[in-house]
């Protein structure tokens, strides 16, 4: 495979725009192998647009991205995505087990004919994450948190690169949320691979973010937390006044303009 | 009437030995039908699509009773029907909500044409009758080969796409992001979907088709949540239902619906009376003990 020099991840001069609407324009980005980058801003600020563009669902208005030193590509193995918890339907016929062997062959033709071997991936996979003790339970019967540990199972089965995370903490309990974002903290650094993860709240994430990209009001800033996440710079973004406190090693920003985009309030 | 008369209507086994080997074929067709409704079954689950195989029979029904009127193959004017009614809301009605307008929309559409073709026809009445409340009794040669055939194409069609659909079914934005072509797929299941439903109306009739697409798969759902348990439950409750009643419909002089689909609800009612015991018992497929490795970092 490409060696330590290949960019996880390069956006140079990278535009997205709906209509009129410019979500983000000439971004030019670079996040390296074992980097945990965090994407933050409120509600529509292109959040969620930003990884749809790196899973090759979205294409981008201007500019070219690339991952891994290759171009976008949609379900590249390079790639693994934790999505926002949903719930499934409670007659859904799958068990945690079967979740996790989607993540793994699913994208394939046909049905699986070699059970064996894939059983054994697929338990290895849930013994990472802590998940042996359901593996057996219908995923209609699963709580939030331990979905969450199912899906990275799933995002973590092909070894990727990046690991593409959509708010994979929403709704979930403090403890999972600890549990999960720890496990993906691991697979940064033991496996070395980029993560970004998207987020509407970094406190839960804090010790673990290396740099940030916030995206609010058509702009964006790129830098560490403690560069991007003052008073000065979100006050200059949202063109209006953001007290930004830092406390105890926690973030707390009060005074956004859109009340709903931290409903899930400081101290969490 | 009375009871002891309609009991011998409904259960009669004179000359049972003489009246076997007459309907062999439709024992075939019963028993292919049944395979082709247990597996499609669980799919229409996954995907929410009961009304929607509803709304694609009564399509069915109006593309067979044009045929009857214009003397084509019958099997064949309910094939192309249910085709066309499939696949119309497979391009339309991707998302949930809009696909049970149309299906509202298309399914009056189809019953009132086909009520106009069947008012048309001047033949045998129970032709007529016949494409709403089954008629497999009469099941020729030639049929029963369009019915392999359509089976055929269903099971092999549904074997080639089980993997990556089970994935777009339970799990469309996860499945999209990993490369699963979760639009064409929906094309291609609702296109299968057409077929099965054009062929299970062959034994049951438009109005009672749910009877074979929906409540084997519904029952095994109940009773087990392993992919493929409930695979083969939904076959086997769905073979059991069509067999059983062209069976025990053989003696008397009823047709065979009744009892397809009162061997269907009853198998239902036990699973889910089997069910709700499962899920009083306690977190299903859970370790007693709680689990000792934690991972928190």
């Amino acid at each position: 495979m490409s060696g330590a020099t290949t960019e996880a991840v390069r956006l140079q001069g990278a535009s997205l725009s709906f209509g009129r609407r410019v979500l983000w324009h000439d971004l030019d980005l670079t996040i390296k192998p074992g980097e945990f980058f965090a994407v933050l801003g409120p509600n529509g600020s292109g959040k969620t647009s930003f990884l749809r563009v790196l899973l090759g669902l979205q294409p981008l208005s201007h500019g070219t991205a690339e991952i891994n030193g290759r171009g976008l590509e949609r379900g590249s193995r390079d790639i693994g995505y934790i999505p926002q918890q949903k719930t499934f339907a409670p007659e859904t016929p799958l068990r945690a087990r079967d979740l996790v062997g989607l993540g793994l062959d699913g994208h394939r033709w046909g049905i699986r004919l070699n059970a064996r071997k894939h059983r054994r991936r697929v338990d290895e996979l849930l013994e990472m994450v802590g998940a042996e003790g359901y593996a057996e339970a219908p995923v209609g019967q699963l709580s939030g948190g331990e979905q969450q540990r199912l899906r990275a199972a799933q995002a973590l089965a092909s070894d990727p690169k990046v690991l593409l995370c959509d708010e994979p903490l929403l709704s979930l309990d403090l403890h999972h949320q600890q549990a999960v974002s720890a496990m993906i903290n691991r697979q940064c650094h033991e496996k070395n691979s980029a993560v970004v993860f998207v987020t509407h709240e970094i406190n839960p994430i804090i010790d673990y973010v290396d740099r940030v990209l916030y995206l609010a009001g058509g702009q964006f800033r790129v830098g560490t937390p403690e560069e991007v996440m003052t008073t000065e710079v979100l006050s200059r973004m949202y063109n209006s006044h953001v007290e930004v406190i830092h406390n105890q090693g926690r973030i707390i920003v009060v005074g956004l303009p859109d009340a709903t985009t931290h409903q899930h309030g400081e101290g969490e | 009437m009375d009871l002891s008369e309609l009991l011998n209507a409904v259960f009669n086994f004179s000359d049972y030995a003489e009246l076997l080997p007459l309907v062999r074929n439709s024992l075939i067709a019963g028993a292919i039908l049944g395979l082709v409704g247990g597996l499609i079954g669980v799919f229409v689950m996954m995907r929410d699509l009961a009304f929607a195989v509803h709304g694609i029979a009564e399509l069915s029904f109006a593309g067979a009773a044009f045929a009857l009127l214009i003397g084509a193959n019958v099997v064949f004017g309910s094939l192309v029907g249910s085709v066309i009614a499939a696949v119309v809301l497979g391009v339309l009605g991707m998302r949930a909500r809009d696909r049970n307008s149309i299906t509202g929309v298309i399914m009056s559409f189809g019953l009132g044409l086909g009520i106009l073709f069947l008012s048309l026809y001047e033949g045998r009445s129970a032709n007529k009758f016949g494409l709403l409340t089954g008629q497999i009794v009469s099941v020729d040669t030639v049929q029963l080969n369009l019915l392999a055939a359509g089976s055929a194409v269903v099971v092999l069609g549904l074997l080639a796409i089980w993997r990556p659909l089970t994935f777009a079914s339970a799990d469309p934005d996860l499945a999209e992001a990993r490369g699963v072509p979760v639009g064409a797929l929906a094309i291609v299941f609702m296109f299968l979907l057409g077929l099965a439903v054009a062929l299970s109306i062959q034994v049951v009739g438009a109005l009672l088709v749910l009877s074979l697409v929906i409540t084997p798969a519904a029952a095994a759902l109940r009773v087990s949540s392993s992919p493929r348990v409930v695979v083969l439950l939904s076959v086997l409750f769905a073979v059991t239902a069509t067999l059983g009643g062209i069976l025990l419909a053989l003696g008397g002089s009823l047709p065979i619906s009744p009892y397809v689909t009162t061997i269907s609800f009853l198998i239902y009612v036990v699973c889910r009376l089997a069910g709700a015991r499962r899920q009083r018992r306690g977190r299903v497929g859970r370790r007693t003990e709680p689990a000792v490795k934690v991972s928190a970092g």
